[in-house]
């Protein structure tokens, strides 16, 4: 997309998000909205780095952790103003990923999947195990709403303003990396990594940079997602969120920022979906994992028939 | 520390290594000859222990029950192969990460379907009490598994260096255009590799089983524990991936007894963390194969 038809559906996002709570009265549907924008922020990260430094990370969720904790136990325990802590959070979603990624992006493909893996899982470990800070299994409760003065983000509505606002943000930002010499530089690498390399690209600066970036945004999801439910617990920032994560953006289509949102979007709906039906077709029992089978089925699908996303798609038949 | 306590943590690491081991090697496999990483691994390992469970409360007697789940999950595994992986053989090895991430889930999903989430009860192969050696007091069922494991490695040396199929599998991960241009026939021998390491995947589930209980989300943690095993072993090498198997089970029992049972399943990924940073300061005195 140009910079300037960007810039038109990027205002005009934000004019139906600014009018949306007036338009939408179910807190249902706009609490929903709310999740489409947060995990659309990890989809946005995830896929610049697997759509445009070709890596694939295994290990998101652990930067949504990173920031819902780091914004949440300054918070809660200590005290801090939401903005700083805030503001933390992403800092540290961008050092933890340069820190993780310094070593590990020196090795390539499938091993370099998988240790981001490892990272993930260790980093879950320790939200579950290190209690005196993270409240252990139970988590951490009363994380208080951001505010500006007296005007408190406490409802769907006026969170939806702020996730959105991220998100139309991070679009932007995104959409001008992806157009700069940087995202040209991005595409050369993703194409192939020796041709990149011999026309002078700093090939293990730029994928450390993209993952630092995406490290960053999905911290910032994190921490939103802190404020908005005041209360985290591990249990959702598990390996299974990292795969969530990885359906969105592959539903999407891989290189394409706006495909991740509609993959994030697409997923949101999905769960909300199977969890009317699915307890109608089988024993309440259990019925909430048999969403899982799901997304894996449709990640074979999309893989086999549809490598190119939901994206992909609407390009062809455009 | 009493000796005896270490002794204990030693025989139940070698027991539990025993089945990394033989989950490291179907990894080893099929990235030999395909150049994948299977995700779908560890979910070979649950259909064997599920199927064993199964087979088990109709009343099948239990080398049959055994016969038939590990050479009913090998055809699954080829089948996978052949209707999943094979379309992509020409996609980048990322994109077949993902795609066998997406049948991971879904055998999880239709084994939740089918098994639902209780675990299930399988019978020992031999019951009785358990037995002391050394110090240390193991379950019978313990010895089951060393032994299944060690006629695995037999059976695999033995088709490696005295079939001609073992030859044509080793002609392949050595190089497979080669091996092409000698008219074998890589799709065949990589349905091979596949059902083998199924086959392998579920013997370790069907006789840990006893020992652990059967779950539908028991694959996971064992298929990520034999892929670091296998990494440990430098993933293409079987001997070494069944060292590392034996390494990965001996430290982890040793980590979670001396130090902390809580982090006991994050040892694994530590020590695949601290093998990629070594091989990264060219630290480790053998290369992890990193991609075809």
């Amino acid at each position: 997309m140009t910079a300037p038809a960007r810039g038109t559906v990027l205002a005009a996002g934000a004019v139906v998000v600014g009018a949306l709570p007036w338009a939408v009265e179910s807190r249902y549907v706009l609490g929903m909205l709310v999740f489409v924008a947060l995990n659309g922020l990890s989809a946005v990260g995830l896929s610049l780095v697997m759509g445009f430094a070709g890596q694939v990370s295994l290990g998101q969720a652990a930067f949504f952790a990173i920031g819902a904790y780091v914004s949440g136990v300054l918070t809660a325990t200590y005290g801090w103003n939401g903005w700083v802590a805030l503001a933390l959070a992403v800092a540290a979603g961008a050092l933890v990923a340069f820190t993780v990624g310094l070593p590990i992006f020196r090795l390539s493909g499938l091993l370099l999947a998988m240790a981001t893996l490892a990272f993930g899982i260790i980093v879950y470990y320790v939200l579950v195990n290190w209690a005196a800070v993270t409240g252990g299994p139970s988590g951490l409760t009363g994380v208080p709403a951001l505010a500006v003065g007296g005007f408190r983000f406490d409802n769907d509505a006026r969170m939806l303003w702020l996730a959105w606002g991220a998100l139309l943000v991070v679009l932007a930002v995104s959409g001008n990396v992806v157009d700069s010499r940087i995202g040209r530089a991005l595409r050369a690498l993703h194409g192939s990594e020796a041709a990149a390399a011999a026309v002078g690209i700093d090939t293990a600066r730029l994928k450390l940079g993209v993952f630092s970036l995406a490290g960053a945004i999905t911290a910032l999801a994190g921490a939103l997602y802190a404020h908005y439910l005041t209360f985290i617990n591990p249990s959702p920032f598990g390996f299974a969120y990292s795969v969530e994560l990885l359906v969105m953006v592959v539903l999407g289509g891989v290189a394409s920022v706006w495909g991740a949102v509609l993959g994030a979007a697409a997923v949101v709906l999905l769960v909300e979906a199977l969890r009317a039906i699915l307890p109608l077709l089988t024993s309440a029992h259990g019925a909430a994992e048999y969403e899982i089978a799901v997304f894996g089925v449709l990640l074979m699908v999309f893989m086999i028939f549809l490598p190119s996303g939901l994206a992909g798609l609407a390009r062809r038949t455009a | 520390m009493a000796a005896e306590q270490v002794a204990q943590y030693l025989a139940s690491g070698v027991v539990v290594g025993g089945i990394y081991a033989l989950i490291a090697l179907g990894f080893v496999i099929v990235f030999g000859v395909t150049r994948i990483v299977n995700f779908a691994q560890g979910e070979f390992v649950m259909l064997g222990a599920l199927v064993m469970a199964a087979l088990g409360a109709r009343g099948m007697a239990v080398p049959t029950a055994f016969a038939v789940s590990v050479l009913g999950v090998a055809a699954l595994g080829a089948l996978l192969y052949r209707v999943a992986v094979h379309p992509l053989r020409r996609a980048p090895a990322l994109a077949v990460l993902i795609l066998t991430i997406g049948a991971s889930i879904t055998i999880r999903g239709v084994a939740l379907i089918a098994w639902g989430t209780d675990p299930l009860v399988v019978p020992a192969f031999s019951p009785g009490p358990p037995i002391v050696v050394a110090g240390a007091v193991v379950v019978r069922q313990g010895f089951w598994v060393l032994a299944v494991a060690g006629a695995a490695f037999v059976a695999l040396w033995w088709l490696f260096t005295h079939t001609y199929a073992g030859a044509v599998v080793q002609a392949c991960a050595v190089n497979p255009r080669a091996a092409r241009l000698m008219g074998i026939r890589v799709e065949r021998v990589a349905l091979l590799a596949w059902g083998l390491a199924a086959g392998l995947g579920a013997a370790a589930g069907a006789v840990i089983s006893p020992i652990t209980y059967a779950t539908y989300d028991m694959g996971l943690m064992l298929g990520l524990k034999g892929f670091v095993a296998a990494v440990l072993g430098g993933l293409v090498s079987p001997p070494a991936a069944i060292a590392g198997g034996f390494l990965l089970g001996v430290v982890e029992s040793l980590a979670a007894g001396l130090v902390s049972s809580a982090y006991k399943d994050a040892v694994a990924f530590v020590v695949l963390v601290v093998v990629c940073l070594a091989q990264v300061l060219g630290a480790l005195p053998w290369r992890v194969a990193e991609e075809a």
